[in-house]
């Protein structure tokens, strides 16, 4: 799998596409193999504040309900409408199935975050 | 062809269709006599609430709902019928010994409402279980009345919680290791903890070191399982015990796996403060379909002031009653005393078994996980080689590179015969098969079950769409689960005429 370089990972498994103070997050392709078929995707309301490392939603699969961490701190701005009638998007194309938009609290905060080279290695390593 | 060991438990190839399917107009299953007193008019007790029709309820005699009932039944698997090695659950064997005495007139017929004066029979059973659980584990006091496990863990942690405030601060995390049963982080935000997750290291239990630098005086507690669910029991309990409590900590025992310990190690001589027990697992009451559970919380003396009210306490005159007079309770977490049916038929199980019975139980219960693991290693990748206990974890890392995962090998274990084993949990170990055989099987029922798994390995080497289409034997074959999840169909409606 070619995790795009544009992005940066955790290592729970989220990745965040930054775009000045603007962020996109969503889950790696790893993270939706490793679930299976997902079934419900739980996502904050416009306008929750979430912080870096810190649960903002779940994802459940027919295997297991997982947390969903913050890449970064900030604000909510926009949600993914279409994963509620349709969260399967996410197991065909995790990489542009986003979860949530929000404004970055600190964009410096994304620099400590794995690159698409790191994160492949640290996938690599967990197996 | 290879010889396959079949084992088959259908008996009833009929299918069944829903009871609405079978309903016709006018068709009832009772009849009552005309009135004999005033007809009341409910529109008018109830106004808008009244409902006027009952929609499109089955329409049936009493004979069918009877058959369609009973056939439904005979579809069960059950722990009468064959090994049902479902890792953590501890799918023992219940012994009808318990039924019998569960079933004694005094006892069946026994209301919560008796006065004490005449309750002092099932009172003394209550006190007798309670003393007999304290002894086993080691702790100093108990409450029988939490319905089941998770009952149980939240119990506990509130007793954690009150115990923390009467300090002054009920602090603000549980810590959870990633091998923890799914039940204890829910648990703990129930109780209005933060859960931080541990990480295990590479022997599958706590790392201490990791533990050290997590460990604060923002840590209420942590919730540890012991043996943990790869069936290892935790080496480094003493010095997890003295960590915690270094810190003002305590320590939380999910007695899941109890079986593995009873009558050989004492979670209160290892340093536990507070812990539930499973009477439906470890103590042979009935489980899955067939309880209610019974999630009793036993306590070291600290914790005593905070067990829920009423407790069971001996009068001078060695009568027993409740009391009620408890200002540092957590207050009462179940109707009445909790699911005492349960309570018969454990104290029945224990003094059937006495000390040594409890002790062998235990001995062949590990016997058991341990023979099925040698039988496989090889056949499937087991992903931690620390000696196991009761239960053994593989992965199906070797099928999975014929495109075959757990979950496909265990729809093919039904086939055989034999309930699935608990697939893709703990989630520490990807592709999991979780295997609990209890102290129930035989050596025999034991080899028919390595010889099925064995029988399913080779079908994955050479004919995998065997199993990934498996179950064949059953009346419906693979069910399509996600679309089940997406969108599921909950209601039967009436074709349109």
């Amino acid at each position: 799998m070619k995790y795009p370089t544009e992005f940066k990972y955790t290592k729970e498994h989220e990745w965040i596409r930054v775009d000045g103070n603007n962020a996109t997050i969503g889950i790696t392709y790893h993270a939706q193999e490793s679930l299976g078929d997902i079934v419900f995707v739980e996502l904050p309301r416009t306008g929750t504040e979430i912080s870096k490392g810190k649960p903002f939603g779940t994802v459940e699969s027919v295997k297991a309900v997982s947390d969903l961490y913050s890449p970064a701190s900030g604000t909510v701005t926009e949600t993914n409408e279409e994963l509620t009638t349709a969260p399967e998007s996410v197991n065909k194309d995790a990489h542009s199935a986003w979860l949530i938009k929000i404004t970055l609290k600190d964009p410096s905060e994304v620099q400590s975050l794995l690159s698409a080279h790191d994160y492949e290695q640290f996938v690599a390593e967990e197996h | 062809m290879n010889p396959v060991t079949r084992k088959s438990t259908r008996h009833v190839n009929q299918n069944e269709g829903l009871i609405f399917e079978k309903s016709s107009p006018g068709k009832a299953a009772w009849r009552l006599p005309q009135s004999d007193v005033p007809e009341v008019d409910a529109g008018k007790l109830l106004g808008s609430a009244e409902r006027k029709t009952l929609g499109s309820m089955p329409e049936v005699s009493e004979i069918e709902i009877i058959r369609h009932f009973t056939r439904l039944s005979t579809w069960n698997y059950a722990i009468d019928l064959g090994m049902y090695p479902l890792g953590s659950c501890t799918m023992k064997y219940n012994p009808r010994v318990n039924e019998v005495v569960a079933r004694l007139e005094g006892l069946a017929n026994g209301h919560p409402y008796l006065p004490e004066s005449i309750a002092q029979g099932a009172l003394r059973i209550m006190k007798s279980l309670s003393d007999c659980l304290i002894e086993i584990t080691g702790m100093d006091a108990i409450t029988l009345q939490p319905a089941a496990g998770a009952h149980g863990e939240l119990t506990g942690l509130l007793m954690v919680r009150a115990f923390h405030e009467s300090k002054g601060s009920p602090r603000k995390k549980i810590l959870i290791p990633d091998s923890a049963h799914g039940t204890n982080p829910a648990t703990a935000a129930t109780a209005g903890y933060a859960v931080e997750n541990l990480k295990s290291n590479t022997a599958g239990m706590v790392d201490v070191a990791a533990l050290t630098s997590q460990m604060n005086e923002d840590v209420a507690a942590l919730m540890l399982t012991n043996p943990n669910t790869l069936g290892v029991f935790e080496q480094d309990i003493h010095k997890i015990a003295d960590l915690m409590h270094a810190k003002g900590g305590l320590l939380y025992m999910d007695g899941a796996n109890m079986n593995a310990l009873v009558g050989k190690v004492r979670p209160g001589d290892f340093g536990v403060d507070v812990m539930h027990l499973n009477l439906h697992k470890t103590f042979s009451t009935p489980h899955g379909g067939g309880g209610p559970g019974s999630g009793p919380v036993a306590v070291k003396r600290t914790l005593e002031p905070y067990l829920p009210t009423p407790v069971l306490k001996e009068n001078p005159d060695s009568t027993l009653a409740f009391d009620y007079d408890r200002p540092q309770s957590v207050g009462r977490v179940r109707a009445f005393y909790g699911n005492f049916g349960m309570f018969v038929r454990a104290l029945a199980y224990i003094m059937a078994n006495g000390p040594d019975g409890l002790r062998q139980t235990t001995e062949d219960a590990v016997l058991n996980a341990n023979y099925i693991r040698k039988g496989l290693d090889g056949t499937y990748d087991l992903p931690y080689k620390t000696p196991t206990m009761h239960e053994v974890v593989f992965s199906d890392k070797l099928q999975a590179k014929k495109g075959v995962r757990t979950m496909d090998i265990a729809k093919r274990l039904i086939d055989y015969g034999f309930h699935p084993y608990t697939t893709a949990f703990p989630l520490i170990v990807p592709g999991a098969l979780m295997i609990e055989p209890t102290e129930s099987e035989s050596i025999e029922e034991l080899d028919l079950f390595v010889e099925a798994m064995r029988s399913i390995a080779r079908e994955v080497d050479e004919d995998p769409q065997t199993v990934l289409q498996a179950p064949h034997t059953t009346r419906v074959s693979r069910l399509d689960e996600t679309a089940a999840a997406r969108k599921p169909n909950l209601r039967w409606k009436p074709a349109a005429s």
